[in-house]
């Protein structure tokens, strides 16, 4: 068979620099899937973008050529077609979708209009024609009202909804080669498992090869017939997918395999953990908010984030909150913190030290609110936007220190350097920029601002879901290490089972603003009861081809809480109570 | 059907900011001590001119000066009865001035509207040159365009508009016979509208607009710059690179439309700053706007002239930003729709 695409020997370079993509070949047959793996900065993303002539200007590429085979004129060399030619290639020959639903799609024009554009745009049909194939494939993709969709704007679908959409673009043009730039990352992990499976089904229906770019060998081992693994820019293995994900030949691939997180196989339960210690309680906290509605007289509408929430974190212990996006377990956090007010009748306390006073977070006195501030420290999920790029790094380690007027400016320097070092980085950095750092170590950086309060708690909210899995590796290595040295306790939000499974000694499953299942971690996954939970589990794409994504039951527990089997489902809007099952592991369902 | 809701609401929540703003410059303008008539008074009983004392008292009173001050503004804006019934601002009365000792109505008359004219000229000039200098500075970034087009631009901000204006007047006139000063060749003053007269005030209108107008455009050019380079790294701009669009349609429908923005927000900011801006312009230049009887009523305290002035300046902002409002309620879906993105 001949390659559909075929690239040779591609250099990519800026500047004097050395290359940042070195000699990387690799090709596509029809109808195949080729991943291209690597963590972030090995080059994957470039080498795409290279194949359509998407980068930057100041980029100096060389390569042998890249060959695109049409059936009637042969091979067409990509690289050297003139710009006219290529736009005509580009979306209609070629497509690709982007990592970022929520940002690639732009925010003031219709969804219909911006679809529709590819075909008007190389297809010599009507906008009526376009509109109707739009209409076709959208209802391809999954929407159940596709013209509803035709007519949105993209912030009035949520970030799967707007992925399925770009899905659509890409390919209403039946395009021979979609590439796929990371397109589920951003994505929940059940919503991912779908999106895998459309993009799987419309591959097999059109018989389009697929370039699948991702940092996730979960989903590699779900989606590809090939693979290539891409690290600083060179090759590190490129083969079939059975032996390159089967049996890693390189050290670098078998060192991803074990940076990347894995849910444990089904284990022995583990005995509960105590609580006649907690250093945090929330008690039947509640959080409704209202939205005002769209017009001036209408009633506003009450969203309820967080619905009648009883944790309780140990000392020195972490708790896990993992759901979905829309679960409330960011709100959840965010009443920790005391950010938002609970709802009347829930109480948050706080206990900093054993036997110490108990603070009650939404009360507290004015000389308590400095304590609990300095005892409870954030850490948010992106390491890009949670620092001040106009604030060098000493700037930004001593800031909370500056504030609560803690030591002089030269003890809070030695401070930095200590919390610096705590977190391994060195002191050499102080001075200089945010941007000059890679998402682990601004990471490093924002767990190191937050020990600078020489806190006891920590709250956690998604700290590792923007890295690497490497570099995620390291972070949770951190965290591990820190809670042993300093005995720290963990609020840890996550979306990802896999994650929390290492970390937590206690996991609660949100849904809908609701814990539906909660257990130790290895109780959790040896036996999950939850249907949820149960999707959850089976929509992590693990990196095992024997262990494809199991689409039927994360349908089944993934959609509305009606399709739950009758002891889950709630009755006439009042969710089932939650049972304690076995000592430890309590479920949200009529016993 | 939102739209005209929304522009209604939005219609009379500007009456009423119009309306606190009417009592602000009240308070304002009473706020020095004494007020016009008092001091000619004082000095004409300390010249001892009993005729004139006699006048002045007579318009004291006439005027409702010697009211409690809440009942002058009510009187002043026509809410409440007055020494000659209900006239004030509602019944289209604006009062006396007592600097130039004519009614407001008269001396404002034509000079409002050449003020208006004016101000909508420097708009559209200030909307006409920034927005493709903008435009080709951003699309050509960091080129020989871009750093001449910025430079142009930092030297229309620097550069002080009274010497600009002279310049203007001399080579513009010395090169292309343009008129110096005024908004109309004297003879025409006070004449009824003509196309002559028409003609004659676009020709005077060349060099004032361009005066009052350069500061904003360079400004507004830089802002429209600095939003559309940052649009333009956006991924939705990447997605339409993907889907094979040419680049100026690119441009043009995506990234264009969200810096436009704030470049129509602007419209609101702009009017004051233009007006104000204007004042001292119109002095050197010799307009006939409402600039110069402005300045010579607030040294004078000729409280109802000047009122009635700032009054009509905080109706051109008000109207500039509702404007800029339904405009932006247009443009962009998220604010239609009350979207949270």
């Amino acid at each position: 068979m001949t390659a559909l695409l075929q690239v040779k020997n591609l250099t990519i370079s800026f500047k004097s620099d050395p290359p940042v993509v070195d000699d990387v070949s690799f090709s596509v047959d029809a109808g195949e899937t080729l991943a291209l793996v690597g963590e972030s900065g090995s080059g994957k993303t470039l080498s795409c973008r290279a194949i359509l002539q998407l980068l930057p200007k100041t980029a100096n590429v060389k390569s042998q050529g890249v060959f695109l085979n049409c059936n009637d004129a042969g091979a067409l060399n990509l690289s050297a077609l003139p710009r006219k030619q290529m736009r005509d290639i580009r979306g209609n020959q070629i497509s690709m979708i982007f990592q970022e639903p929520m940002q690639s799609l732009s925010p003031l024009h219709r969804i219909g209009n911006q679809v529709s554009e590819i075909l008007t745009l190389h297809k010599d049909i009507s906008n009526r024609e376009a509109k109707a194939q739009v209409l076709e494939q959208f209802e391809r993709v999954g929407f159940h009202n596709p013209e509803r969709v035709f007519r949105a704007y993209p912030f009035e679908l949520s970030g799967g909804m707007r992925q399925r959409a770009m899905i659509a673009m890409a390919t209403v043009a039946k395009p021979d080669l979609l590439i796929a730039d990371e397109p589920t990352t951003a994505l929940d992990v059940t919503t991912q498992a779908q999106v895998l499976g459309l993009i799987k089904e419309l591959q097999k229906e059109t018989g389009m090869s697929v370039i699948f770019v991702t940092h996730d060998l979960g989903v590699v081992a779900n989606m590809a017939d090939s693979v290539v693994v891409l690290n600083r820019g060179r090759v590190m293995e490129a083969g079939r997918v059975e032996y390159v994900i089967g049996a890693p030949a390189h050290k670098y691939t078998q060192k991803l395999f074990a940076a990347a997180p894995v849910i444990p196989a089904a284990t022995t339960p583990e005995p509960p953990v105590p609580h006649d210690d907690p250093i945090l309680e929330m008690k039947s906290v509640s959080k409704t908010y209202h939205v005002r509605a769209g017009s001036f007289w209408s009633p506003s509408i009450d969203i309820k984030a967080c619905r009648d929430i009883n944790l309780s974190v140990a000392r020195g212990k972490t708790l896990a909150v993992v759901g979905e996006s829309g679960s409330g377990k960011t709100t959840c956090a965010r009443m920790v913190l005391g950010a938002e007010k609970p709802d009347d009748g829930g109480k948050i306390s706080f206990c900093g030290e054993k036997g110490g006073v108990v603070l009650d977070v939404n009360d507290l006195q004015s000389d308590q609110c400095a304590l609990f501030r300095q005892q409870l420290q954030p850490i948010f999920q992106d390491p890009y936007s949670s620092f001040n790029p106009r604030m060098r790094v000493v700037d930004a380690l001593t800031e909370p220190l500056d504030i609560n007027n803690i030591g002089t400016r030269s003890q809070r320097r030695d401070r930095a350097v200590e919390v610096l070092e705590w977190v391994g980085l060195d002191s050499r950095i102080l001075y200089r920029y945010p941007h000059a750092f890679s998402g682990g170590q601004r990471q490093r950086l924002s767990i190191a601002r937050a020990l600078a309060m020489n806190p006891v708690f920590l709250v956690c909210d998604e700290p590792t879901s923007a890295l690497d899995v490497s570099v995620q590796d390291q972070i949770l290595c951190l965290f591990e290490d820190l809670q042993k040295r300093m005995g720290l306790s963990y609020l840890f939000i996550s979306h990802d089972l896999a994650v929390v499974s290492r970390i937590a000694d206690e996991v609660a499953v949100m849904h809908r603003g609701q814990v539906v299942e909660q257990a130790p971690p290895c109780t959790l996954f040896h036996n999950p009861r939850h249907p949820y939970t149960q999707a959850l589990l089976a929509a992590q794409p693990e990196p095992d081809i024997n262990r494809p994504i199991n689409l039927e039951v994360v349908a089944k527990g993934a959609g509305s809480p009606d399709s739950w089997p009758e002891m889950f489902r709630p009755i006439e809007a009042k969710s089932p109570p939650l049972t304690e099952i076995e000592p430890g592991h309590r479920v949200r369902c009529y016993a | 059907m939102a739209i005209l809701r929304y522009a209604t609401l939005r219609f009379i929540t500007m009456l009423l900011t119009l309306l606190v703003v009417s009592v602000l410059i009240f308070i304002i303008i009473n706020l020095p001590p004494g007020d016009y008539l008092s001091n000619q008074l004082t000095e004409l009983r300390a010249t001892g001119q009993e005729a004139g004392i006699a006048k002045a008292e007579f318009m004291y009173h006439e005027y409702a000066m010697d009211r409690p001050l809440w009942e002058q503004y009510t009187i002043w804006m026509g809410f409440t009865p007055g020494p000659q019934g209900y006239s004030g601002m509602l019944q289209g009365d604006f009062g006396w001035s007592f600097e130039f000792d004519r009614p407001v109505s008269e001396i404002v008359g034509e000079a409002l509207w050449l003020t208006v004219l004016v101000n909508v000229a420097a708009v559209l000039f200030v909307y006409l040159v920034a927005l493709p200098l903008g435009v080709l500075a951003a699309a050509k970034a960091k080129t020989w365009v871009d750093y001449t087009s910025s430079f142009i631009g930092y030297l229309g901000l620097a550069t002080p508009n009274f010497l600009l204006a002279l310049m203007l007047f001399y080579y513009g006139h010395r090169y292309f016979d343009l008129p110096i000063g005024g908004l109309m060749a004297p003879e025409l003053e006070g004449e009824p509208m003509s196309l002559e007269k028409v003609k004659s005030i676009l020709v005077h209108l060349i060099v004032p607009t361009f005066v009052i107008g350069t500061a904003g455009a360079a400004g507004m050019m830089q802002r429209l710059r600095a939003n559309l380079l940052d649009e333009l790294g956006k991924p939705y701009v990447e997605t339409a690179r993907a889907k094979g669009l040419p680049p100026a349609k690119r441009l043009w429908k995506y990234p264009l439309r969200m810096a436009f923005n704030p470049f129509v927000a602007d419209i609101g900011n702009l009017l004051p700053s233009l007006i104000s801006g204007s004042v001292l312009v119109s002095v050197v230049l010799g307009l006939q706007t409402i600039g110069p009887a402005l300045l010579t009523a607030l040294k004078t305290q000729d409280q109802f002239l000047a009122g009635f002035i700032l009054l009509f300046v905080a109706l051109l902002t008000l109207v500039g930003t509702m404007i800029s409002d339904v405009l932006l309620m247009l443009l962009d879906p998220r604010i239609r729709y009350g979207g949270r993105d």
